[in-house]
């Protein structure tokens, strides 16, 4: 029955989502107040329904409720519980529904965010968004039905995929959805505004906080997928190249364009047409990144069903949405006002340097994704566009952009002074480079890249917090005063400062893994495998039967410059039910790196493969991100943003509509 | 600056980037393009030993063999051609005799294949798509003998 339900609140959220996209719109033009507040309302009442909706099918996973065919499908009565509930959101058709639903969450923080956005934008937002809630509820209802039941019920499920049955489920679609979907805010805001035909900096103050926060959210959702394909897929890579992480690199790209760019404009009053055009890109490709991930186009751990109509359906999804935004824009954005020139050396023409190489670095990417696709569907010829391509094309669009950052957040807005802002860089750039020269003394003869690659990092952190030392001390200050004057900085200033210095983490954990080292070999009980200076020794092998999976976990001693480090296990399972065997493995942290394991084929002569990595730094490579993310999240709590926008009073109309 | 040196300085800057980034994109898509080829491919193309390819078929039955120290051979087939591929390394959990592989790495010989990095798929549901497509196209297509039901 609760199913049912769910199906039903499904298509009344459709049939509420087509008020909150008609009636708005309609209100706004007549500028009708009573009208346009439908929006708000219309958007709680969606939102209401869907997450009703989504709780059902949740219900029915916690009940494995056999009679509906995706619960069927993707579970089974012997799963642990916190599979049960990810699992609801591990299959085509759940996914989907979070997509919607998170969608339709943030319709409604824009609803109860009324009094700090003019109404007829608000309006016009809500359209906008209702217009994307639509189409998907229509794909979902007509394509991806997840409450079809199936008569008779089935007795047992077919369980998940075993390489979804990880904690990372529970976490890396939530969090990469809210990143991209997050997108779709600022994207509504830009169409709104297009719409209006008016467009300011109170504009840019309302939009900025939604894109650090989808910025925010997409950078630990991408970097939550990276280190969970990094354990669990047992090649110790942590980023591929394949064209479903680059689905999630684009927007992040975009994202971050536009975030820079919002600033400018908030501030300047200027690059308002481009970034209404990267708001709608950033959306789009979102969008291009669902077609690509849940059509089938590509297969990967993440397309779960290839079903052409879905494809289809996607497709015209994106057609509409993506050309249907981009004729606005055309259509409406020469109508805008333009805002100033200004002077190349400065803040914001730093920040438009940032754009244009993100800009670009986005657009080879897109390409390299694109392209084989496309050549498929031309010529039927079938290539691989892999990391070589992308290390040769996005690489040397980024590091330009890397070194120019500390001196971009240097320079000051309206009129920099490029020899005065390298000055005050100076010892930055000494110890930077210092260290580079020594690093590559100590490890002479080994890779290249590291050094620079490190030295790049280091420059990034320490020129990111010059910026807070050079701004709260100089020469003479006391301490104590220095540390008011610093801890007096705004919240955006701190903000900037640690995410850039999470890039530079980033870039030092990408760099060290040019010193990592790979060895594989075959084992019997009590030989050693040595990799660098690490060394395991296999201690046993412990067969286990688990609920609904039985493996053989190989236990082995890490040892390190002669010491016993610890002990880890690395485990080829094979799941029961599909008949899937997965492997595990094992990871030791020693410091930031890591001891990875990988456990392969038994031998005939009673060995088992094993293959070793060590990984220098590794773990930096998360923490920047995590750091970058927690950048963008206090810079969220600035005063700025926190107030809000003081719009003028006369937008906001006496208390004519009675709250709901 | 007057208004129009600095929108020329922009302009400047951007055509700038473009063209570095069009340049690196060309260069890049002649060299680091690797093709897919079954086995009968390279026959009817002869590709040139020691090009990059992706190579992608079946697994032979019978034909896998293991070395010491994960020395791994075997014959990757299609309906009309088979060639040895080596290969050192730990093998992925779904590489099976009679299924569906894509292995990248250098062709050494027209009968010869180093494999660098072998691929299988990623559950029950699918063979990678490449190969399913060559095998369609050679009219020796069955469907997929232990997919899951239609429905999925």
């Amino acid at each position: 029955m609760l199913v049912e339900a769910g199906h039903f609140a499904l298509a009344l959220a459709l049939g509420l989502s087509l008020i909150q996209f008609l009636v708005p719109l309609w209100g706004a033009r007549a500028n009708d107040p009573v009208l346009m507040a439908v929006a708000p309302t219309s958007a709680l009442a969606v939102f209401a329904c869907i997450a009703f909706s989504f709780l059902a099918l949740t219900s029915a996973y916690l009940s494995s409720d056999f009679s509906v065919l995706n619960v069927v499908q993707n579970s089974h009565s012997a799963k642990p519980l916190i599979y049960k509930i990810s699992g609801v959101w591990g299959n085509h058709e759940g996914s989907m529904l979070l997509w919607v639903l998170i969608l339709a969450l943030f319709g409604a923080v824009v609803a109860i965010s009324r009094n700090s956005i003019p109404m007829r934008l608000q309006a016009n937002t809500l359209a906008v968004q209702a217009a994307v809630t639509i189409a998907f509820l229509l794909f979902i209802l007509t394509t991806s039905n997840p409450f079809t039941r199936v008569v008779p019920a089935a007795l047992e499920g077919q369980d998940l995929n075993p390489l979804l049955q990880d904690p990372g489920l529970a976490i890396h679609p939530p969090l990469l959805y809210i990143g991209y979907v997050g997108f779709s805010i600022s994207f509504a805001f830009a169409c709104a505004a297009l719409i209006d035909g008016r467009i300011d900096a109170v504009w840019a103050r309302i939009v900025r906080p939604w894109t650090l926060g989808a910025w925010a959210f997409l950078t630990l959702g991408i970097a939550m997928g990276s280190y969970w394909a990094y354990y669990e897929l047992g090649w110790g890579g942590w980023w591929f190249w394949d064209p479903v992480e680059n689905a999630s690199l684009m927007p992040w790209l975009a994202g971050t364009a536009l975030m820079h760019s919002t600033v400018v404009m908030e501030k300047r009053d200027a690059l308002k047409v481009w970034t209404i055009l990267l708001a709608i890109l950033t959306f789009s490709l979102s969008l291009l990144g669902t077609f690509l991930v849940r059509s089938g186009v590509l297969t990967s751990v993440h397309s779960f069903a290839v079903d052409p109509e879905r494809g289809t359906f996607i497709l015209g999804i994106l057609i509409l949405f993506i050309g249907g935004s981009l004729a606005l824009f055309a259509w409406r954005a020469p109508m805008l006002k333009q805002g100033g020139l200004f002077a190349p050396v400065s803040r914001e023409g730093a920040l438009v340097v940032n754009n244009l190489f993100l800009a670009t670095a986005c657009a080879t990417v897109f390409i390299g994704t694109l392209y084989p696709l496309a050549l498929e569907v031309l010529t039927g010829e079938k290539i691989s566009v892999g990391a070589p391509f992308f290390n040769f094309t996005f690489l040397p669009l980024i590091v330009p952009l890397l070194l120019l950052l500390p001196l971009g957040q240097t320079l000051a807005w309206k009129r920099g002074n490029f020899l005065g802002t390298a000055q005050r860089l100076y010892a930055v750039f000494g110890i930077s480079i210092l260290a580079t020269i020594v690093m590559f003394a100590f490890t002479y003869g080994g890779p290249v890249a590291a050094p620079l690659g490190i030295g790049l990092g280091l420059y990034l952190v320490l020129g990111s917090l010059n910026e807070i030392v050079t701004r709260s001390w100089s020469k003479g200050t006391p301490p104590a005063v220095a540390w008011r004057k610093a801890r007096g900085l705004p919240r955006s200033a701190w903000g900037t400062a640690i995410a850039h210095a999470g890039v530079g983490l980033t870039v030092i954990g990408i760099a060290a893994t040019a010193w990592g080292i790979e060895a594989i070999g075959s084992l019997k009980v009590g030989e050693r495998l040595k990799g660098g200076d690490y060394e395991v020794r296999l201690e046993r092998v412990i067969p286990r039967v688990e609920a609904n999976y039985r493996e053989d976990a190989a236990v082995l001693t890490v040892f390190g410059s002669g010491r016993e480090l610890g002990t880890l296990e690395t485990m080829k399972r094979l799941y029961v039910t599909r008949g899937m065997p997965t492997t595990e493995a094992g990871i030791l942290t020693v410091g930031l790196g890591q001891v990875y394991a990988s456990i392969g084929d038994a031998q005939p002569d009673g060995s088992v493969g094993i293959r070793l990595y060590h990984k220098p730094l590794v773990l930096l490579i998360w923490i920047g991100s995590l750091v970058m993310a927690i950048g963008g999240g206090i810079s969220l709590t600035d005063r700025r943003l926190r107030i809000g926008a003081p719009a003028p009073a006369k937008a906001i109309p006496p208390n004519a509509v009675p709250a709901e | 600056m007057t208004r129009k040196q600095r929108r020329l300085t922009l302009i400047g800057v951007a055509g700038c980037v473009l063209a570095v980034a069009l340049g690196l994109v060309l260069y890049a898509m002649n060299d680091t393009i690797v093709f897919f080829n079954s086995p009968a491919d390279i026959q009817a193309k002869s590709v040139q030993p020691g090009t990059r390819i992706r190579l992608g078929g079946l697994v032979k039955e019978g034909s896998v063999q293991r070395g010491a120290d994960q020395q791994i051979t075997f014959e990757v087939m299609d309906a009309e051609a088979a060639i040895k591929v080596n290969y050192k390394g730990l093998l992925p959990d779904l590489f099976r005799e009679g299924q569906g592989v894509v292995a990248e790495g250098i062709l050494e010989s027209p009968s010869v294949f180093r494999a660098d990095s072998v691929l299988a798929k990623h559950d029950e549901n699918y063979m990678p798509r490449e190969v399913a497509d060559t095998l369609k196209k050679q009219g020796h297509w069955q469907g997929e003998a232990d997919a899951a039901p239609k429905t999925q």
